[in-house]
């Protein structure tokens, strides 16, 4: 469903992502992981036309969309969440969903029913009328999801949502994801929280310093040598298999 | 919002010249209903799509111009100038937005750029022999309803109300409505906006439009209320900051708040200009006033009405 | 085109942009370091001018002998703004800020307009009139002063930010606010600072200008787009740019005079805001938005 080849981006002198190259088939979950600043967020914001690629393409249920605007990438099907929350601050948790359901639905009546049917499919129900400057943590993560979700998107790509979320708020949203893949939308996670990776993911890309250094199945990815040694430094691999020796 | 509001105020406004039929009362009246318009233009602009402008008078002048230059040097009739005054506000506002947000001019710089475009026209009505120049066009009075002017001040008032009343109306649909919703997007946060699929450009290039064409309706009733218009005039800041304080003052983005603002404002005004001789008290009062609002009701006196209903709930 | 015409509209072109280096200067600085766009700069500028004007008429005292005072009074009329109103008042949010100076700019304006009158206020100097031949220019002596000036009082504001600790921790909010906080500056007075620093340059802008200009109530209006233009030209923070944005504002000014009347002259600058605006925002020298 998503093709990512070769993607380039570069900073100054930086190559923030480095030829990255993925896929993710449709109807799956899969997941992009890697240390802080290995530019993952910089890679979302690529595919989904927040920044031009510098090199590389990106193809989406087979049409070529690189570069092309945030907006008309989203009426494709293809719509992304942020990283760090970002609610429409001074609108209540209804109106922000109703936003992400216009896309779709421009009766104002059906945009209301759509909004509301998405809060309580991820629990929100009671906070229809909560202005979304009120909301938790917890509360901003499902309303960007909800909000994602009401552009009846094909692709869903998720940018660290289980962050910031305490251990029983991430127990109670993997099985919503699930849920959203199982009623038909492809998900892409960038995630840190490696419980949710683990048994979430079928297919996971590691992304280090800009490039794509592994992938696979979760505990594939997870037992290479070189997926450790990015986050535990150069010789982790070796210590750890040294210790398990030992 | 209260459904009885709308329907209560347009029986408020169509009975007010009954019950206070006075020159002077009826006066007042004009003027609460005039800022009302041209402050919810700024208002659909500024507060719905939170898109300020500090150079709004550059369609109410090229309103009052269009329809006071069809008038004095083609012979046409102002009921029809209206229109065209419209049509030419909303192609200035959708030519500047587009210049300005193809440029990805946002927040101060595109306050700045407005406060440019409506100096530059000032300083070419300034210059032009068909704009009359720096002396200005003075309408010559032919007091009848067919001329867009009235043998009394009510027929001004009835007109100026049902422009008024209109432009609640789009704030009422737009409360509403997909555009509304996309531009209350827009306004809390563009980047969020665009990643659910809403062409920002676009929406706010529609908004301008339609923000320029309502202010050129206030700037065609004023040039044929008062029979003369000039650059400083039509053009001037002044106008651009009275839009501006009437809807910060009274609630930016709300559908009453440039109305309310404008009753306070013209109220204010009356009582200085009893109080003393002196220019600029009421506009001292009205200045400290926004300062005084930013800092503690950001969302305008509306925020007053909005939290007595909320205690009481 | 006379040589000689477009040489004496040059010249006078450069002296005015000098005029209005000190105000563009200002304006630079509180851009730079507060990141705001200090809408009542023209108001302030217009108070400092009444405050030369009554200096003389008042008080006798001349308004070059003035710039001390001048100078030192708009700093802590700067400086007590800024921690009075703006800085408290604006909760941080830019919007706000932009709004807030709006509205002080009213006040301001409205005030002067209450106390003073519309009526348009000039002052004359014993030395008001006398010229001083440059080239083929005959130009009155008050604006080469303020040319002068204003390079020297431009040059040495430069210095003060670059070689005095107080520059420094200027310009060190100015680039990490947080990070300065941490090392131990207080960064909230040094906003105040400098803001004060650059509504004191309106100070000294008042006494070079008064000799050969006039102040009413909305003198501001013209400076305040002047000066933007002027900023946004120069790049934003950049006290070069600013200096050769005014230089090249006010010889834009005086051609465009020349050129196309003195009505339609006027549009040279707006025009020149807009363009810049839109083609080129980082400005000539840019320091970026």
């Amino acid at each position: 469903m998503l093709e990512v080849r070769g993607l380039t981006k570069i900073f100054g002198g930086l190559r923030a992502v480095d030829r990255a190259s993925l896929e993710v088939a449709e109807g799956s979950i899969a997941a992009l992981i890697g240390p802080n600043g290995a530019g993952k967020t910089t890679l979302f914001a690529a595919i989904t036309g927040f920044d031009r690629p510098d090199e590389g393409s990106v193809r989406f249920c087979g049409a070529d969309i690189t570069g092309l605007p945030p907006h008309l990438i989203c009426r494709q099907g293809m719509v992304r969440t942020f990283q760090v929350t970002q609610p429409f601050a001074q609108l209540t948790v209804r109106e922000n969903i109703m936003v992400g359901a216009y896309l779709k639905t421009p009766e104002r009546d059906a945009a209301a029913a759509r909004a509301e049917a998405i809060a309580r499919q991820l629990g929100m129900g009671e906070l229809l009328d909560r202005t979304a400057s009120g909301l938790t943590v917890a509360g901003r993560k499902r309303l960007e999801l909800a909000r994602a979700l009401a552009t009846q998107p094909r692709l869903l790509l998720l940018d660290e949502v289980m962050a910031g979320l305490n251990p029983s708020e991430i127990d109670a949203l993997m099985p919503v994801i699930r849920g959203i893949r199982d009623a038909g939308v492809t998900v892409f996670l960038i995630e840190h929280v490696m419980q949710a990776v683990m048994s979430l993911a079928e297919h996971v890309y590691v992304l280090s310093y800009g490039r794509i250094i592994a992938d696979g199945a979760p505990q594939q990815v997870a037992a290479d040598p070189q997926v450790i040694e990015a986050y535990l430094g150069r010789g982790a691999a070796q210590r750890m298999a040294g210790a398990a020796h030992a | 919002m209260n459904r009885l509001l709308p329907l209560g105020l347009i029986l408020l406004v169509a009975v007010y010249p009954f019950i206070f039929d006075s020159n002077f009362a009826i006066n007042f009246g004009i003027l609460v209903l005039f800022f009302a318009l041209i402050g919810q233009s700024w208002n659909i602009a500024g507060g719905f799509a939170g898109q300020l402008s500090f150079g709004h008078a550059a369609f109410f002048g090229i309103g009052a111009y269009c329809s006071t230059i069809l008038q004095l040097r083609f012979g046409v009739n102002p009921w029809l100038g209206l229109p065209a005054s419209v049509a030419g506000g909303a192609l200035a506002g959708a030519l500047i937005a587009l210049l300005s947000f193809r440029a990805g001019l946002r927040g101060s710089y595109f306050a700045l750029i407005t406060l440019a475009f409506a100096e530059a026209f000032r300083i070419i009505a300034n210059s032009l022999a068909i704009t009359g120049g720096g002396v200005g066009l003075l309408i010559p009075m032919q007091r009848s309803a067919a001329n867009f002017q009235f043998p009394s001040r009510i027929g001004f008032y009835y007109v100026i109300a049902a422009l008024a009343v209109l432009s609640i109306a789009v704030a009422l649909w737009l409360k509403r409505s997909r555009f509304g919703a996309r531009l209350a997007a827009i306004r809390e946060n563009e980047d969020a906006a665009r990643a659910l699929g809403i062409d920002t450009f676009r929406e706010k290039v529609k908004v301008m439009a339609l923000s320029g064409g309502m202010c050129a309706a206030g700037g065609t009733f004023y040039a044929q209320y008062y029979l003369y218009i000039d650059p400083a005039v039509a053009f001037g800041v002044d106008k651009s900051v009275e839009m501006l304080l009437v809807t910060m003052i009274g609630g930016a983005g709300t559908v009453y708040g440039p109305l309310i603002g404008s009753l306070l404002l013209t109220l204010v005004g009356e009582v200085t200009r009893n109080l003393t001789e002196a220019q600029g008290l009421s506009l001292i009062i009205y200045g400290c006033l926004l300062v005084v609002i930013i800092g503690f009701l950001p969302n305008g006196l509306v925020e007053l009405f909005r939290m007595r209903r909320r205690r009481r709930a | 085109m006379d040589a000689t015409i477009l040489g004496a509209a040059a010249i006078n072109g450069l002296l005015l942009g000098g005029s209005y280096a000190l105000v563009a200067v200002g304006l630079t600085l509180i851009y730079g370091v507060l990141h705001i766009i200090n809408f009542a700069h023209g108001s302030l500028l217009m108070l400092a001018m009444y405050g030369v004007y009554f200096l003389l008429t008042k008080a006798n005292v001349d308004p070059y002998a003035a710039l001390p005072l001048m100078v030192a009074a708009m700093f802590a009329g700067g400086y007590l703004l800024y921690r009075a109103v703006i800085g408290r008042f604006s909760h941080g949010k830019d919007e706000n800020i932009l709004l807030i100076t709006l509205g002080l700019a009213i006040v301001l304006e409205n005030i002067a307009l209450f106390f003073f009158t519309g009526d348009t206020q000039t002052i004359t100097v014993s030395y008001s009139y006398e010229m001083v031949a440059l080239g083929p220019a005959l130009v009155p002596l008050p604006k080469l002063v303020s040319f002068l000036a204003s390079l020297v009082l431009c040059g040495a504001l430069a210095l003060f930010i670059a070689r005095t600790d107080a520059g420094k921790a200027i310009r060190a909010v100015a680039k990490e606010r947080h990070g300065a906080r941490l090392v131990g500056i207080d960064v909230d007075k040094m906003l105040a600072v400098a803001y004060g620093i650059g509504i004191a340059c309106l100070g000294a802008a008042a006494c070079l200008l008064m000799p050969s200009f006039y102040v009413t109530p909305t003198v501001g209006h013209l400076f305040v787009i002047v000066a933007f233009t002027i900023v946004v030209l120069g790049g934003m923070g950049s006290f070069v740019g600013a200096l050769l944005g005014a230089l090249i504002i006010g010889l834009t000014e005086s051609l465009a005079g020349l050129f196309l009347g003195e009505a339609l002259g006027q549009i040279g600058i707006p025009l020149v805001f807009i363009l810049i605006l839109l083609f080129r925002p980082t400005g000539l020298f840019g320091a970026g938005k």
